[in-house]
This record gives C-alpha cells, structure tokens and sequence, in this order.
C-alpha cells in the first residue's frame, strides 16, 4: 500500500519535472523561432546598398539609412539626458541622502516612473516638448522622451552598483583627507564603473527599440533629406518597420525591407544588451 | 598659502556638488508630477463635453462622426480581455521557469537559461509585434478559419510571451529567498522533491508570485505596439476570444496623429493615457505594498 502509494508520487513528481523543464524550453525555443525566422527571411534584403542608401521610388526600393541614423541620433540623445540626471540621482540616494524616508519616497517614484507605459510617455513628450516648449517633432524632442523613460533603468543599476563598493573604499579615502566629491568621483563611481555601464547599455538597447515614445515626437513616415539640426524631424528603425508593414499601398512588396530592416533593429538591441550582460558578468565575477 | 586656497577651493567644490546632487535627486519625484499635470491640462477639457459616466461607460466611439461619440467602454474592455487572458497563459509558464532557474536546473544550465529569458525582454514589442502580423495571424486564421488573425487571442499570446521574463524573474527571487530550513524540514518529513517545491516553496513564496504577476498586469496593461500591430484595431466589445479589439494603448498611438491639437478627439486621447497612467500607478503601488509585506514575513 505505501510502496504504490511512494511509487505514485515519484511518478507525479516526474510528470511536473517534465512539464516544468518543456515549458521553459518551449519559450526559448520561440525566441529562437522568431529570430531565427526574421533572419532567414530577411538576410538576403542586407547589403551595403540597403543599409547605407537612401530610399527610392515610395520607399519601395533602396535603402534605410535615414532610419538607421535618426535611431543612432534617438540613442545618442536620450543617453546625453538619462545617463547624467540618472547616475546623479542614484549618488544622490546612496552617498547623501541621510532620510530613510525621502529614499523610500524618491524610490518609490522610480518605480512608478518605470511603471509608466511607453505610449503615455509619448503623449507627455507631445504635449510638453514639442508643444508647450515648442521643439516640434524633433531629434531633441524625442530625445528628452526617451531619456526620461530610460532614467528608472539607469538610476537602478547605478544604485545597485554603488552600494556593492565596500565602505572601506570610501573611509580610506577619507581618512586621506579627500572631501566627499573627491571620494565620489574618484573612488566609489570608478568601482562601480562596470555596474554602471550595465544599466547605460540595457537603457541605449531599450532607447533603440521603443516605438510608442517617439511616433508623435521625433519620428515621421518619410523625410527626403537627412537630418541637419535637433530641430529636425528623423525616420527611425522602429517605426519605420511599424509603418511599412501596417499602412501604404506596397505593404506586400515590401516585406523584404521590413524584414531587413527587422534584422539590423534586432542587431543593434541585442549587440547593446549582450556588451551589458557581459559587463554585469564580469563585475559579478570580479567581486566574488 | 596655496594649499589653503586649494583645501577652500575643495570644499566649495564639495558644498555645491552637495547640494546640487540634493536637486537632481528629486527629479524622478518632478517628472511624475510634471507628467501627471500635462496629461490632465490636455485631457480635463474633454468633461466639458461629455460627463465622467458617459466617457467611461458609453458603449460608443466614433470620434470622428458627427456629432462624435466618445465612450471608451469597449476599449476599456479589450484592454482588460486581452490583459486576463495573456495574464492566464503567462502564469503557469513563468512560474515553470522560475521553479526550473531556481531549484531543479544545474548552475551551468541557470547560467545560460537566465540570460537568455531576459534577452526575451530585451526584443523590442515592434519585432514581437511584426512576428505576429506576419506569422501568427496567418496561421491562426487558417487553422481556426477566421475572419482575421489580428485579434483578441493573437495579441494575448504576443503579449504572454514579452510578460513573461518579468514574471518569471521576480518570481524567481522570492523563491529562492525561502529559508534553506524549511526545506530540509520538508525532505527530514519524507517528501519528495515536487512535493516540497508545491507544499512548502510555493506558498511560502506566494506574496512575491503575487507581486511578479501583479507588476506583469501593469506591464501588459500599457504595452502599446503588440496590440496596435496584432489585435485588429476594432473598437467593439468583444463576444469571443477571436474578436478584432482595440484596446485603451492602441487607440491612442492609431488616433492621435489624426487628432487635431486643441480638439474634443485630441482631449479624450488625453483623458485615456490619464486613466492608463493611474492604473499602472495603483498596480505598482499595490506591488510595492505586497513587496514590504512579504520581507516583514521573512524577517
């Protein structure tokens, strides 16, 4: 009687063991199918032409640099504004702030902020940025947009990253007679530098890819001319795929360059993500 | 003499670094509240037109007929159809990888299987988006001999696959904080494995599942492009899971080029990312409060 009764929960716990480890391949597995399957379909749309021309005849033909460049524009700018505001507040909660309180508040705020969705981030920048401060739909307006969005990331892995720095770091070097700046610059945030670059290159990944930010405050369907100021309007890879495979006429003639373009987006997230793993591995690795 | 000057020099430095990092350590705190102000000063004047009761339950939007009609109730509930029913699929499936990351993997399978579920959350929603307009839909609409593939069902599973590295890691930390002993106490009883793992590790762990499903709901609630690209854009109430909807996101990112600056359309936009930030608000609140409670438990 007990042994069926053991042998029955042996199978049991078989059975979940299996269902556990399938359901966790299964959703690697589709990763692996999506990419796996952009890539293939769209490989053959990559060259030097497509990446490094301008689009012909409606966009139908040619290449995407417009949309490559307004992306790298997009990155350059929201880290411009994320990284400094971001890493600040993040000394300013570990190395200064002395209320338990006033962290718990700024925190709580953070995670709020990280909380909020990309397309309500997008109606502030329209209402805020290219209205009421009069950018217009403009390389700096979705800049500012998608700075903010990325601060939650930034300030996160920098707090994470300073606290990891031991307070025997600090006090050495302030029994030295370094004043508490010095010590900041020179000490704890050079420490944490790696835990750091994490966050920034998870937020640059992130800045690359969201589309709902920037539709109504940096990105057009089309612009014939490359940018020339922050005032200018840009194309950008996200939305670029976003258009061209739900509006037009040509959306079936042009699934090559929706593809392609599909490619090098999910190339450029995943080169920033991977350098960020690797980054966080090699910090974890250093400190144990 | 020059050492002194440098020494006050240093200090000024200090003082005005002080106090500088003391301003921009509100800025997150100055943002929420510039954010919440620009929405209200862009969606309040909609109540002008049309009461808080109409807005929220009429059944009707046809914002650009004449005279229009603004009721989001449809939208409203294709957002909380599409959320329940991504949330359903999501649940057993980050649950069986954190339970898989945390207790039964080797630490060279953990080492690649974590990163690779968080590369899941680093593909941008437009790819996911695409990939479901361009494989899932066909697929569906042939083997369920629909209308259309973009609908209800198509952006749920989109949707349970992003979710699913938020839930799964958070649920992944709170189980493995439960205390080593209470496991030991469940083998030295003679449970097996999967019993421990269902009867002590689970439970003990529910409040953190709680909090991982519960910021998952907010993160799906507000995702916008799966939904745009895959849902099928109709604003009606749906009556099966394979309805074309238009949830409360994708609404705003299809309207609002079309809206003009200053127009009752452009205020009701508004007035709906209004609503969408205070209902990610309430859920992350809710988070955080289940968070606080759970570390008062294990302390």
């Amino acid at each position: 009687m007990n042994i069926s009764k053991s042998i029955k929960t042996d199978l049991i716990e078989k059975i979940m063991f299996f269902v556990i480890k399938f359901l966790s391949y299964l959703v690697i597995l589709f990763l692996l199918f999506i990419l796996v399957f952009i890539f293939q379909k769209g490989i053959s749309a990559i060259s030097w032409d497509f990446l490094f021309k301008m689009p012909k005849n409606e966009m139908t033909e040619g290449g995407i640099l417009p949309a490559i460049l307004g992306t790298i524009y997009l990155i350059i700018g929201s880290a411009l504004i994320s990284i400094p505001i971001g890493v600040s507040t993040a000394i300013y909660l570990t190395e200064y702030a002395k209320s338990q309180r006033v962290v718990k508040i700024i925190r709580l705020g953070i995670n709020n902020l990280a909380g909020v969705p990309s397309v309500v981030f997008g109606l502030f920048g329209l209402s805020l940025f290219v209205f009421f401060l009069d950018f217009g739909t403009s390389i700096l307006a979705g800049s500012l947009t998608l700075g903010i969005l990325n601060l939650p990331i930034i300030i996160r892995a920098t707090e994470e990253s300073l606290q990891i720095v031991p307070h025997s770091f600090r006090e050495a070097s302030l029994a030295l007679g370094a004043t508490k700046l010095q010590t900041i610059m020179k000490i704890t945030v050079p420490n944490a530098l790696p835990g750091i670059l994490t966050g920034v290159m998870l937020s640059l990944g992130r800045a690359a890819g969201e589309t709902a930010p920037i539709m109504f405050t940096a990105a057009v369907f089309y612009t014939p001319d490359l940018p020339t100021s922050i005032y200018s309007e840009i194309m950008a890879l996200p939305y670029h795929i976003y258009v061209m495979a739900t509006s037009g006429v040509h959306i079936q003639e042009t699934r090559g360059i929706q593809y392609g373009s599909a490619i090098v987006l999910i190339f450029l997230v995943l080169l920033f993500n991977s350098i960020g793993l690797y980054l966080r591995y090699k910090f974890k690795k250093r400190l144990s | 003499m020059s050492n002194k000057n440098l020494l006050t020099r240093n200090l000024l430095y200090d003082k005005i670094a002080e106090k500088a990092f003391y301003i921009i350590g509100f800025s997150c705190i100055f943002i929420l509240f510039l954010i919440t102000f620009f929405l209200f000063k862009e969606g309040l004047p909609i109540f002008g037109e049309i009461g808080v009761i109409d807005f929220i339950f009429g059944k009707d939007w046809y914002p650009t007929s004449e005279p229009p009609h603004f009721g989001i109730a449809p939208l409203i509930i294709a957002s909380v159809f599409v959320t329940l029913l991504a949330i359903i699929i999501a649940i057993p499936i980050s649950l069986a990888i954190a339970i898989y990351m945390s207790e039964l993997a080797t630490p060279l399978v953990r080492e690649i299987v974590k990163p690779t579920i968080e590369l899941i959350a680093s593909i941008p929603s437009v790819i996911i988006g695409f990939f479901g307009m361009v494989v899932v839909a066909p697929l569906l609409q042939e083997y369920f001999d629909l209308d259309t593939g973009l609908n209800l069902f198509n952006g749920a599973l989109m949707l349970a696959f992003m979710v699913i590295p938020t839930i799964a890691s958070i649920a992944e930390d709170s189980i493995s904080s439960v205390p080593l002993s209470l496991k030991e106490a469940s083998y030295a009883l003679g449970s097996n494995k999967w019993q421990t793992i269902f009867f002590i590790i689970l439970p003990a762990s529910l409040s953190g599942i709680w909090t991982a499903i519960i910021l998952g709901i907010s993160r799906v609630i507000g995702e916008t492009m799966v939904v745009l690209m895959v849902c099928g854009g109709a604003a009606i109430i749906p009556t099966s899971i394979f309805t074309p909807i238009r949830p409360l996101t994708s609404n705003i990112a299809a309207e609002m080029a079309e809206a003009a600056v200053g127009d009752s359309h452009y205020y009701a936009l508004f007035m709906i990312a209004v609503i969408l930030f205070f209902l990610t608000f309430g859920f992350n609140i809710l988070a955080h409060y289940l968070t606080n409670k759970y570390k008062f438990k294990t302390n």
